[in-house]
């Protein structure tokens, strides 16, 4: 069994107690924290292993929200209509991210990232003018019908649900990464050159990569929908976009659970810390600033680099020296 | 079959109103060597460039085998089977050395993307890489993240993940640069020894190199060919030397 799936079993079996033991820790709570750390695992796929900075992952977040609580609204009490308002919201979230990713994708580094945050605010706008979304209001009171006739109004089984929906959008996305597919993402984003000159088509892993990751952004938004039975423009806007930065930075990007980490964290600071107001921005703040500072691997990706260290003075100092005397003497000639 | 591997007839770049590569007619043979040399700022790699399409030829045509390659992408030029290497190490650093070879096989699989199969789907093609790696000698660092690898062994690397794609046609740029004796004598052998049933063009400024390998080399001097034939008729062509030395020592 290899590490992943060990800590993943490990968090799962954690999670699955946590509706027994309300005076520890709120399962609202643990459902937050479960759509955030989904929604910046998507955002890790493009950043962390295929080397793409979007802005633009609130609107997948977002549209996906709005499709899957606009449908709940009217279909609600159809049996179907949970999986079917939740399938098309992910659907959504896929299509919003063809278009946007489409587009983007032409240009490299910060304009990419530039188009992709100029493309989102036409999706923000969208929100507040379209009627269905509600505008300032947003969508409340959407009802979270049932699933295979359990009845998804109680919290405990929405709880159950969440956590299985969680884990199949996590362990899919871990798939992603350690697929044939994951191995071309991880070669465009070590050296695109390269890679085009190996006969891939690039832009087109990029595309995919970037829908795929629109599509769980859209799978988390469509959770979270159900989760609070709300969505609002605060789903689709530039604060949740580079909220999911923050998250994943300071979890590690480029690792598997950091993202999880990262959103535990930023969501446990904003639970718990929400006496003190608008400080909590300030809090957080300073939290980025000195990840940036001391820790750019992030939390994991610092653990993980601390921990290949041990192991290769463990072993490959007969090795490091050999390369040494082989090390090329350049301008020799 | 067309008797020639690569031919450029009239090929222009030009940025803005500089003209680096200006109608260049050139001719490759089938499983030769070519040695493309010439001053800095000749426009060598402005014309590797051109034939892999990192640029885009302002005029002129590109023929691969008698057929017009001209307006093809980069990664459908590569998929024809013209690979090229890069002046600075083209490795991908954090995936390991096998890894590296692997991505280039990968690509006769065809499941490039399949993001829904497990990557152990890929260790049928884990021999094949280890074959190759053998070949140039780099198996003992098959699990070495090819960041970790010196400087001459990252280009060996590079060598083993282009010959992976079993290319036709071969373009090394500068595959020597920056390497200390032993490792171009190494490099030296790899290339004779791939280049059986290959043809092989390169940008290379190491003469000892140009002389014991290439059976044809072409001179290149402000974007235009300013002499070709083998290593004794150019080395011996005044305007060569005028070229290298300056027109006052000539």
């Amino acid at each position: 069994m290899s590490n992943t799936v060990k800590i993943f079993l490990v968090l799962i079996g954690l999670a699955l107690v946590v509706p027994f033991v309300p005076g520890l820790i709120y399962p609202v709570f643990v459902m937050k924290v479960m759509c955030y750390g989904l929604f910046a695992c998507a955002f890790n796929l493009l950043l962390g292993f295929t080397g793409l900075v979007s802005f633009a992952h609130a609107a997948f977040l977002g549209s996906a929200g709005y499709v899957t609580g606009a449908l709940m609204i009217r279909f609600g009490n159809h049996p179907l209509g949970m999986p079917a308002a939740f399938g098309a919201g992910v659907a959504a979230a896929a299509l919003v991210g063809f278009a946007i990713g489409g587009l983007a994708i032409r240009r490299r580094g910060i304009y990419f990232a530039m188009i992709t945050l100029a493309l989102s605010q036409i999706v923000y706008f969208l929100a507040v003018q379209i009627r269905w979304t509600g505008g300032e209001d947003g969508l409340q009171g959407i009802p979270r019908g049932s699933l295979f006739g359990l009845d998804l109004s109680s919290d405990t089984v929405m709880y159950y649900v969440t956590l299985a929906l969680f884990a199949a959008g996590f362990l899919f996305v871990d798939r992603v990464v350690h697929s044939p597919f994951g191995q071309i993402l991880q070669a465009v984003r070590d050296n695109e050159a390269r890679a085009t000159s190996l006969g891939y088509d690039t832009d087109r892993f990029k595309l995919l990569a970037f829908v795929i990751s629109a599509a769980i952004a859209g799978y988390a938004g469509a959770m979270k929908a159900l989760v609070f039975q709300l969505v609002s423009l605060n789903d689709v806007s530039l604060h949740t976009s580079t909220e999911v930065v923050l998250m994943t930075l300071l979890g590690g990007v480029g690792t598997i659970f950091g993202p999880l980490l990262g959103a535990g964290l930023v969501v446990g600071l904003q639970n718990y810390l929400a006496t003190i107001g608008d400080l909590v921005t300030v809090v957080i703040g300073l939290i980025f600033i000195v990840c940036v500072s001391f820790f750019r691997r992030g939390i994991v990706g610092e653990f993980l680099h601390l921990r290949r260290r041990r192991a290769e003075r463990g072993k490959t100092r007969p090795v490091l020296t050999a390369t040494r005397a082989e090390a090329p003497a350049v301008e020799a000639a | 079959m067309a008797e020639h591997a690569l031919v450029t007839e009239g090929l222009t770049k030009a940025f803005g109103g500089f003209t680096a590569v200006r109608g260049v007619d050139f001719v490759v043979r089938r499983h030769a060597i070519h040695a493309l040399i010439g001053p800095n700022g000749a426009g060598k790699t402005t014309f590797f460039n051109l034939l892999t399409k990192v640029h885009t030829p302002t005029g002129g045509r590109i023929l691969y085998e008698g057929t017009d390659i001209t307006h093809e992408s980069s990664a459908a030029i590569a998929r024809r089977g013209i690979v090229r290497s890069f002046q600075i190490s083209a490795t991908f650093p954090h995936m390991s050395v096998r890894d590296n070879v692997r991505v280039a096989l990968q690509r006769r699989l065809g499941t490039q993307y399949w993001f829904w199969r497990s990557i152990r789907s890929l260790s049928v093609l884990d021999d094949r890489a280890m074959a190759l790696l053998t070949d140039v000698g780099l198996a003992d660092y098959a699990e070495t993240n090819a960041a970790d690898l010196s400087y001459g062994r990252k280009r060996t690397l590079e060598i083993a993940t282009t010959l992976a794609l079993d290319p036709p046609l071969l373009l090394l740029d500068e595959p020597t640069q920056g390497m200390a004796l032993d490792d171009v004598d190494r490099i030296k052998r790899l290339i004779r020894r791939i280049a059986v049933g290959r043809t092989i063009l390169m940008v290379e400024h190491n003469m000892s190199v140009v002389a014991d390998l290439c059976d044809t080399i072409t001179v290149l001097q402000r974007g235009e060919i300013l002499a070709e034939g083998s290593y004794e008729a150019v080395s011996a062509d005044p305007g060569v030397k005028a070229a290298y030395l300056g027109g006052g020592h000539a």
